[in-house]
């Protein structure tokens, strides 16, 4: 595994981690450092504790063990104030979409720029219109999202999460219950994204194309083992682990894949 | 026995939360005008029928219940007092307490309840906007405004379904009956009545929400909510208002 120019800070960087619920351990062991422009896919079966590691890193529970570093910076042992700052740095979009209800599509994506920026009514429109349309929903800023599909739903929070442009992207799921041309969409724009601006992404999904497509890298959880299994490019992955578990999931004909 | 324990303990730190947030509403870009109306809506103004009626019909039971006593010592026009005092005092606050509890406090529960199913709440944490603060706090402003007002008209109709009957089966004067209201009723009684729906009006938001932070994050939980949040808000409800009666005795009003 070669992770580029060491000196650098990581974007993410977590140590000797243990996740779970209560007592429960969904993972532990868990030790990677994703470096700053790097597009990282996390996988594994589902129920294995993919959005639970991403609720973890973005600092909505308290791990049950390790360290979880922001560039550089503690998640973990800081202050309330220090983390509500860091969490707010982050763009993170949910299985669901998580929109508010009793908002537009638009006021949705508006949120967040309501709440930070100091942009005048007109600016923010502006903002709200640009990103609508980054995700193909510029024609349904007036809607509620009850009257969304799912996947526009998703859409929309994935316009919610980039509207502040953070450096530091979490999806999960993104692609899920998308047909395949939007995922290509999705995987296109991921990719503009950070050749835009640079900013570092971490992607769970379980589209094997989105993964080869947009994957700098790989990481690879299991459900029985509880830990990482495998990282690192994904068509290294797939040639190092041919015949095993792992690349059975990689290459899409063994029992693990969904 | 823990469990209760457990769960009042969650309930302070849920109100430590909320007290925690409670500067937002002294800035301008946390003071949520646009959450406070809809609530103020939906709580106060809409609540509004079902309060005249309600209390309008409880003046006319009260009015009868009392006429029958009245009679047998023949002091009709005490009955003028009791409908006065016990509207202002008890009957105005509790139903116009026990409509909120039903119409705001279970809705408040289902609707952070769903939040939470959905990750909105995860959604607003990751924002770095205080969930307990953007959600408790306009809803807690609007029902503070909006109960005392509606036990105001509650009390209104109630004096006036009471005179209904002083009128019609007692053959009181409505004259008489007005000056007689006017009279006996202080400043007093109407204030005890005020402070009382203020504080019903923060133990229902309270319980409400509480409840729907802490429904489990499935649909089944969040209907559950729901009915925690008004046997919570009965309950407190109730033992408050012994509390402040008692109180209010005290210092004589
Ligand atoms: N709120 C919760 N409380 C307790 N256990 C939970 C909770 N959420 C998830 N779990 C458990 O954690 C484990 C991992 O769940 P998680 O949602 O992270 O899976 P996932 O990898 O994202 O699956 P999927 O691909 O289906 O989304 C599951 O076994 C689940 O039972
Ligand atoms: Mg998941």
């Amino acid at each position: 595994m070669d992770v580029p120019q060491k000196s650098i800070v990581p974007a993410v960087e977590v140590r000797d981690l243990a996740i779970g619920y209560d007592e429960r351990v969904v993972l532990e062991n868990l030790n990677f450092a994703i470096s700053p422009g790097e597009i990282v896919c996390i996988m594994g079966p589902s129920g294995c504790g993919k959005s639970t590691l991403l609720k973890h890193i973005i600092g909505l529970y308290q791990p049950l063990k390790g360290d979880i570093l922001i560039r550089g910076e503690s998640m973990v042992n800081t202050t309330a104030e220090r983390k509500k700052t860091l969490m707010r740095s982050l763009g993170v979009t949910y299985q669901g979409g998580a929109l508010f209800g009793w908002m537009s599509v638009a006021e949705n994506v508006e949120f967040p720029l309501r709440e930070y920026s100091d942009l005048t009514a007109a600016e923010r429109r502006e903002k709200v219109l640009e990103k609508l349309s980054m995700v193909g929903l510029e024609k349904f800023g007036t809607f509620m999202p009850a009257e969304l599909s799912g996947g526009m739903c998703k859409r929309a929070g994935l316009a919610r999460a980039l509207v502040l442009e953070p450096d530091l992207l979490f999806f999960d799921e993104p692609s899920a219950g998308l047909d395949p041309l939007s995922s290509a969409e999705l995987d296109k724009l991921i990719l503009d994204l950070r050749k835009r601006t640079g900013a570092t992404v971490v992607v769970v999904t379980h589209e094997l194309d989105s993964v080869f497509t947009i994957g700098d890298r790989a990481l690879m959880l299991d459900k029985e083992q509880k830990t990482l299994v495998a990282d690192g490019k994904p068509a290294e992955l797939l040639r190092q682990y041919a015949g095993s578990r792992v690349g059975d999931f990689l290459s899409r004909n063994g029992t693990a894949h969904r | 026995m823990k469990k209760i324990f457990s769960s009042c303990g969650d309930f302070m730190v849920f109100l430590g939360a909320v007290a925690g947030a409670f500067p937002e509403i002294f800035r301008r870009r946390t003071r949520r005008w646009r959450e406070f109306f809809y609530y103020a809506e939906v709580c106060g103004y809409q609540s509004l029928p079902i309060v005249l009626m309600l209390c309008f019909l409880m003046g006319v039971v009260l009015g009868i219940q009392g006429a029958i006593q009245m009679r047998k010592v023949g002091t009709e026009i005490f009955m003028v007092d009791l409908i006065g005092f016990s509207v202002l005092k008890e009957l105005g606050p509790l139903m116009v307490a026990i409509i909120a509890t039903g119409r705001a406090g279970s809705a408040f529960a289902a609707e952070i309840g769903t939040m939470k199913v959905n990750e909105e709440l995860n959604a607003l944490r990751t924002m770095g906007v205080d969930p307990a603060g953007f959600l408790v706090l306009p809803k807690l402003c609007a029902m503070l405004i909006a109960l005392p007002l509606l036990s105001v008209c509650g009390d209104a109709a109630g004096i006036c379904g009471g005179m209904c009957v002083g009128v019609t089966v007692l053959k009181i004067p409505v004259a008489a009956y007005w000056l007689r209201t006017m009279d006996v009723l202080g400043i007093a009684a109407l204030l005890s009545g005020l402070i009382k729906s203020a504080v019903y009006a923060i133990l229902i938001t309270l319980a409400g929400c509480y409840c729907g932070f802490s429904s489990s994050g499935d649909a089944q939980g969040v209907g559950r909510g729901a009915t925690r949040a008004v046997v919570m808000s009965i309950f407190m409800v109730v033992i408050s208002d012994a509390v402040l009666t008692l109180l209010f005795s005290f210092i004589g009003w």
